[in-house]
């Protein structure tokens, strides 16, 4: 960094010429110091230029600062020489600029008595901080909890007045929804349940041959597809396409204020907003599940036709025969109940976005993260409920 | 009249000393061209403000020439360097040259104030995270922002702060040119003067170019050099206020002739006095 500096320093103790190299100068006695600045003081060159201020410690009657040879200043260059001057004033020695341009004058005192350091939130490591943090998330999870049940009771309050029609339901917004929800969602749901249906033949016989109890294989594919997989995988996907995209959605609107606008409208929304995709989603859940399902049966018929040499006649013959109607109910109960919990998480998170677009990230992730996990902890509830019903 | 239009052309002389010459621009979207053929020249140490309807194309002509935005033809030249010059280095280089303040500011989300401001000092210089915080609180103190502002986050601030803190950020590293988009618009008119004082300041004492894109007929009159009325996909005429004022042509007759613009005209008198 030996570079030609664009600028010069030259520190002078009014008795002798000492210059920077002697940063210990003897208290100065009654000579008044100066230092004279000369060249272009700029951004590039700041940081050897704060450090050939900082070499003199304040001492002295006076300081005088001579910028009649500054060619060049810009607002760094006007910082380092107001540190300069800040730093001897809070040494109690007065400093003034002599020979400085009214421009670069105003600059420097534009920039007067500027913290030298802004305060940072710092993470502190102490004990107490640890402890405050811990206390503070479990707060906020606690708050967050009681304002998820304030917000479910809101939306069963609107949709049981909609249910009754006490309230408009926007038939337009429910299309719209379902559209996005159910129908752009069948190419992805679909190949995603085709495979499934496939591997649980597929592992499902690998198993079974070495009873050789291959047949079982429709068995197999028949009740787990029809009252688990189907419903839970078709649940995943919608979780993970529709749920965080409510949350995005809604945490965008939020965040441009458009939520604050349609309050001011006197449009409620819950009701325009989280109505119709708590409706479009229950009900696209349904249908998806119910298309999931058929997916892997067909893939299942396929993988038996082709390796087991079952064929497609005998699979669907099989298929009613072992399959209860009860296991296909219970599904079709799960469904719609699944797409509650997702579209509510997923609104529940938008409405909650605050202040930054990482907000929106984070309140998508959660809306994601939670309503699968909601959902299994419910499928797992319904799981117990049906065989203690004695729906095995 | 005939003797007046000549002087109020987009282009300076050879030989002047440009910070920004825009030539023949061609710009569009689709089958629709916004500029066709556009010339302009800035002049080193000048502010130029840029007015013209809505849809005129200001924002699409800042864009363009900051390098968010295509051209299809033509020539931009900053500081004699050629702006779409697609080389990656030549393009840091140029970035170097300006700040940008967006019209509601544009501060990112995440960081707190002084780390907006701290952006393009890490990214483009070596400095210890003391200057760099210094450097901060003076560009804060510099845009009259209170200082414990510099730990806020951007949601935390009004739209006159962000856009004081947006400021700040621009002039993080110096640039000699600055390109302002709707610097007052949504300010309150002690706010809008205070920043029209603020920019005014920075251009006397650093010498900076300003381009700023602006509706308000106050900053106009105050502290623009000249003004360049876009319409018709190029620059109708640029001159002074004075200068327009004389120009025959319907738009710009409105523009400077109506009720607000003589209100505006009229309220500089006192203003300076102030």
């Amino acid at each position: 960094m030996v570079t030609t500096k664009p600028w010069d320093v030259h520190w002078s103790n009014g008795t002798s010429s000492g210059g920077a190299a002697e940063p210990s100068v003897a208290p100065l006695g009654s000579a008044e110091p100066s230092v004279t600045v000369s060249g272009r003081l700029t951004l590039d060159a700041i940081m050897p230029l704060d450090e050939a201020l900082r070499v003199q410690p304040p001492a002295g009657p006076a300081l005088a600062i001579d910028l009649s040879g500054v060619t060049g200043i810009d607002t760094a260059g006007a910082w380092a020489i107001a540190g300069l001057m800040q730093r001897w004033q809070g040494a109690g020695i007065p400093a003034r600029l002599i020979g400085a341009s009214p421009d670069v004058a105003s600059l420097v005192g534009a920039l007067a008595n500027a913290p030298l350091l802004t305060k940072r939130r710092k993470r502190g490591q102490s004990v107490i901080d640890r402890l405050e943090r811990i206390g503070r998330s479990v707060t906020a999870q606690a708050s967050n909890t009681a304002d998820f049940v304030a917000f479910l009771g809101q939306v069963l309050v609107v949709l049981g007045l909609t249910l009754i029609g006490r309230r408009p339901l926007r038939g337009h917004a429910v299309i719209h929804q379902a559209e996005a929800i159910g129908v752009n969602a069948l190419g992805i749901v679909g190949l995603l349940l085709f495979l499934v249906g496939l591997v649980v033949a597929q592992q499902g016989a690998v198993q079974l041959r070495q009873f050789g109890a291959e047949v079982f294989t429709v068995n197999l594919i028949g009740r787990s597809t029809s009252r688990e997989l189907g419903i839970l995988l078709a649940a995943i996907m919608v979780a993970g396409r529709s749920g965080s995209a409510f949350a995005a959605q809604i945490g965008s609107m939020k965040l441009n204020q458009e939520i604050d606008a349609l309050r001011t409208i006197g449009l409620d929304p819950i009701e325009v907003l989280v109505i119709p995709r708590v409706i479009a989603c229950s009900l696209m859940m349904l249908g998806l599940a119910f298309y999931g399902i058929l997916c892997a049966l067909v893939a299942g018929g396929l993988f038996v036709w082709l390796q087991l040499d079952m064929p497609p006649g005998t699979y669907v013959q099989r298929l009613q025969e072992v399959t209860p109607l009860s296991d296909f109910v219970i599904g079709m109960v799960k469904a719609p109940v699944f797409g509650f919990i997702i579209a509510l998480m997923g609104c529940f998170h938008g409405f909650n976005v605050t202040g930054n677009a990482e907000s929106v990230g984070a309140r998508t992730t959660q809306a994601v993260v939670e309503s699968i996990f909601v959902v299994i902890v419910f499928d797992a509830l319904f799981a117990f409920f049906f065989s203690s019903l004695g729906y095995n | 009249m005939a003797d007046a239009q000549p002087h109020l052309s987009p282009t300076l002389p050879d030989g002047a000393d440009v910070a920004l010459r825009v030539r023949g621009l061609v710009t569009g979207f689709g089958d629709r061209l916004v500029h066709d053929g556009l010339n302009l020249d800035v002049a080193r140490g000048e502010i130029l403000g840029l007015v013209g309807g809505s849809g005129s194309g200001k924002s699409v002509l800042m864009r363009t020439i900051i390098g968010l935005q295509p051209a299809r033809a033509g020539q931009i030249s900053i500081f004699g360097r050629d702006a779409l010059d697609p080389d990656p280095a030549a393009q840091r280089a140029l970035r170097r040259q300006w700040g940008v303040l967006f019209q509601e500011g544009a501060l990112f989300s995440g960081l707190s104030v002084a780390d907006n401001i701290e952006v393009p000092m890490r990214e483009y210089l070596d400095l210890p995270g003391s200057v760099l915080a210094g450097l901060a609180a003076a560009r804060l103190r510099l845009v009259g922002l209170p200082d414990d502002a510099g730990a806020k986050f951007p949601s935390e601030l009004s739209g006159g702060m962000k856009k004081r803190a947006g400021l700040a950020r621009a002039l993080a590293l110096d640039p000699p040119l600055l390109f302002l988009d709707e610097p007052t618009a949504g300010l309150d008119p002690i706010s809008a003067a205070g920043f029209d004082g603020l920019i005014k300041l920075l251009k006397e004492t650093l010498g900076l170019t300003l381009f700023l894109i602006t509706h308000d007929l106050d900053t106009l009159h105050a502290i623009c050099d000249r003004v360049a009325v876009l319409g018709e996909g190029r620059v109708l005429a640029c001159g002074t206020i004075e200068q327009l004022r004389a120009f025959d042509h319907p738009w710009v007759q409105e523009y400077f002739a109506g009720a607000r613009g003589r209100a505006a005209d009229a309220s500089i008198p006192a203003m300076s006095a102030a």
